[in-house]
């Protein structure tokens, strides 16, 4: 290697290095703090250190041994910071109903009785309880899966087998489930209308090309918050929409638009519209025009060379749009927030309330990384797609 | 034959009205005297434009829009280009790698992000700051100035470079005299997006930003969902003119800098 070649190489690592700096502190370390968040349970090693350097020890099932009951005990005695026993006590709550009452039970004898051994079955008899001290136990583990599993409608029961949760507890699923079905039925609505837009937009010359391409790129470029809000105004029970269809006497009294699936699919439809258009416009730009006239002078009518040349070839872009489009909309949150009703958040809805609006950092997480898999997932596969396409020319 | 050309005409005609519709609808709303965010309009007058520049919710927000854009364009503007100057050196390990990296934010759903942004951020001790909602910003923003000026410098003439270099031109004269001039449309365009990114963002902003870095964006999407009014269509009217304007003014440097290449060339 010469020295000049070497040169070079440090430079152009010195310039691609402060963007790679800036995305490993604000891009990435976000992502993994997050994921660190859904599998992290940290308030029971904190509060019980003793309890949980020996509750390995314990196999869970039979009687716990006294080391352990001393430990929760000692533990107890050592805790002074009232924020970190509380959070503890929620936790334990948690897992086992019954600890609030029992730990401020238990926390009153520990401070009655500063030294010596504690007969905690005498204080309650929950403490002969062998699925309290699980619990306990349980809550050492600074890592759990439980977040995990609760958003996808599974927990551990008391033997540590994992289990569907019952079905009056388990929304999760049907929000996962929901957000699937809304990026399909989007993602359908956009292909109907945007692959013969791309072929209409390819067919013609001129300024008519112009035109069709400028109405795609146009809301392209206009903001997101603006064309959710124009769709508030023409959606509305009072809005341009129903106004129109009221005074040609179609209807006698306005349609229900807003705050329902089929508002959040029209203005969604509208919002992705571009991403399906664009690729399949692309892919129609590389077709030779000669095919169709081809196909013709064999005698093909238009049907047929339709359906056995050009929807064929366009099918490509048809799939990469396809794929962008879903992938963009199940991570929608602002158009279903301001359009749907309750009935129609997504994922992206279900995260922001656990992270905003119950600090449930946990299950934000867990429900973070499920999105954040699916989405990766579907962008691998969408990379590929676009890199065959490259290479096969 | 004639019913086909016929159904094509109106497809397109209904297809370019569901697109462009909603975007005009909303525009003559700015202008009513109504406290309703209904047609028909019983008067015009510029009473919203006033409560935008009054109220002081609106005016708060849109100074803190300009700031964060401002922060953003300058930020993500500077990374990005220094980014895509690295990617176009010959020199550069794995610049697919790189390049997949870069645009990785834009895939990355923003609830998401906003999410670790959020539990990161008070680590950091920039949860509800400027410098925080600057740099979240900045991180959505940046793969467009690395598209942008990547796909300007792939259009300089290597030939022009190695021809100053061969006259004397020190690889920093090369650089300022001839790369940068060449490369500065897209480095425009690529701030323009960045700046334009910044304003319309509003989920990371929700996530990181606190009530005294409340943007533009933001304070429309609560109005939205709290207190419609029409400060909403005037806030609409100002991101639609200032896109135009902005698009208009891309245009015009790109058309002067064309200009400017010409003699060189002939």
């Amino acid at each position: 290697m010469s020295e000049t070649s070497l040169k070079g190489r440090l430079g152009a690592l010195a310039l691609v290095a402060p963007l790679v700096l800036f995305l490993a502190i604000f891009f990435a370390w976000p992502l993994v703090s997050m994921l660190k968040e859904s599998v992290s349970d940290p308030v029971g090693s904190h509060a019980f250190p003793l309890t949980a350097a020996v509750a390995g020890d314990w196999d869970r099932q039979s009687e716990p041994p006294e080391a352990l009951k001393q430990a929760f005990v000692d533990d107890l005695r050592a805790i002074d910071d009232q924020q970190l026993l509380g959070d503890a006590v929620r936790r334990l709550n948690s897992a086992q109903n019954g600890f609030r009452t029992l730990m401020s039970r238990t926390i009153r004898a520990v401070e009655e009785q500063p030294e010596g051994p504690l007969d905690l079955v005498a204080v309650d008899r929950r403490w002969a309880d062998v699925r309290f001290w699980r619990a306990v136990a349980d809550s050492t583990n600074p890592y759990t899966d439980r977040y995990l599993l609760a958003a996808l409608d599974y927990e551990r029961d008391a033997s540590g087998r994992i289990s569907a949760l019952p079905a009056e507890t388990s929304a999760n699923t049907a929000i996962l489930l929901r957000t699937l079905g809304i990026g399909a039925v989007v993602t359908l609505a956009c292909a109907l209308i945007g692959l013969p837009y791309a072929m209409l937009v390819a067919s013609v010359d001129g300024w008519k090309r112009q035109v069709l391409l400028g109405a795609v790129l146009l809301p392209l470029w206009t903001s997101l918050l603006v064309r959710t809000a124009a769709w508030f105004i023409l959606l509305q029970e009072q809005g341009l929409i129903n106004d129109t269809l009221m005074s040609l006497g179609l209807i006698g009294s306005p349609l229900p638009l807003i705050f329902n699936r089929l508002g959040v699919v029209i203005a969604m439809t509208h919002v992705l519209l571009p991403f399906m258009v664009l690729p399949i416009y692309s892919v129609l730009l590389s077709i030779p025009r000669n095919l169709m006239p081809a196909a013709a002078s064999l005698g093909a009518p238009p049907w047929r060379a339709f359906l056995r040349v050009l929807l064929p070839l366009s099918l490509r872009g048809v799939v990469s749009g396809s794929l962008l489009v879903f992938m963009t909309a199940i991570g929608y949150y602002i158009t279903p927030a301001l359009i749907g009703g309750a009935q129609d958040q997504m994922i992206s809805s279900v995260i922001a309330f656990y992270a905003i609006g119950s600090a449930n950092w946990g299950m934000a997480g867990a429900l973070g990384a499920i999105l954040l898999v699916a989405t990766l997932a579907l962008y691998t596969v969408y990379g590929r797609l676009s890199a065959d396409r490259a290479g096969g020319r | 034959m004639r019913a086909a050309t016929l159904f094509k005409l109106l497809f397109g005609v209904l297809a370019v009205v569901f697109l462009i519709a909603p975007l005009v609808a909303i525009l003559p709303l700015a202008f009513t005297s109504s406290v309703f965010l209904t047609y028909p309009i019983p008067g015009y007058s510029m009473r919203w434009f006033n409560e935008l520049a009054n109220a002081n919710v609106w005016r708060m927000s849109i100074i803190n829009s300009l700031i964060i854009g401002t922060g953003t364009t300058l930020l993500a503007g500077t990374l990005g280009t220094l980014a895509a100057l690295g990617l176009r050196n010959a020199g550069l390990v794995l610049p697919g790698l790189f390049r997949t990296v870069f645009l990785l934010p834009m895939v990355v759903p923003a609830v998401v992000l906003g999410v670790g942004m959020q539990v990161f951020f008070v680590h950091l001790g920039l949860a509800n700051s400027y410098a925080g909602v600057i740099a979240a910003h900045s991180v959505v923003a940046v793969p467009f100035v690395v598209v942008s000026v990547t796909a300007s410098l792939a259009g300089i003439d290597r030939r022009v470079e190695r021809a100053a270099a061969s006259l004397g031109a020190s690889p920093f004269t090369v650089f300022r005299r001839v790369t940068l001039p060449l490369a500065l449309p897209g480095i425009l365009s690529g701030a323009v997006f960045a700046f334009a990114t910044s304003l319309d963002e509003v989920v990371l902003t929700l996530f990181v930003a606190g009530p005294n870095q409340r943007t533009l964006a933001r304070q429309m999407f609560s109005s939205i969902r709290e207190n419609i009014s029409p400060a909403i269509a005037a806030a609409a009217f100002l991101f639609i003119v200032g896109t135009l304007l902005i698009a208009a003014i891309a245009v015009l440097v790109r058309r002067r800098t064309e200009k400017m290449k010409q003699p060189a060339e002939a």
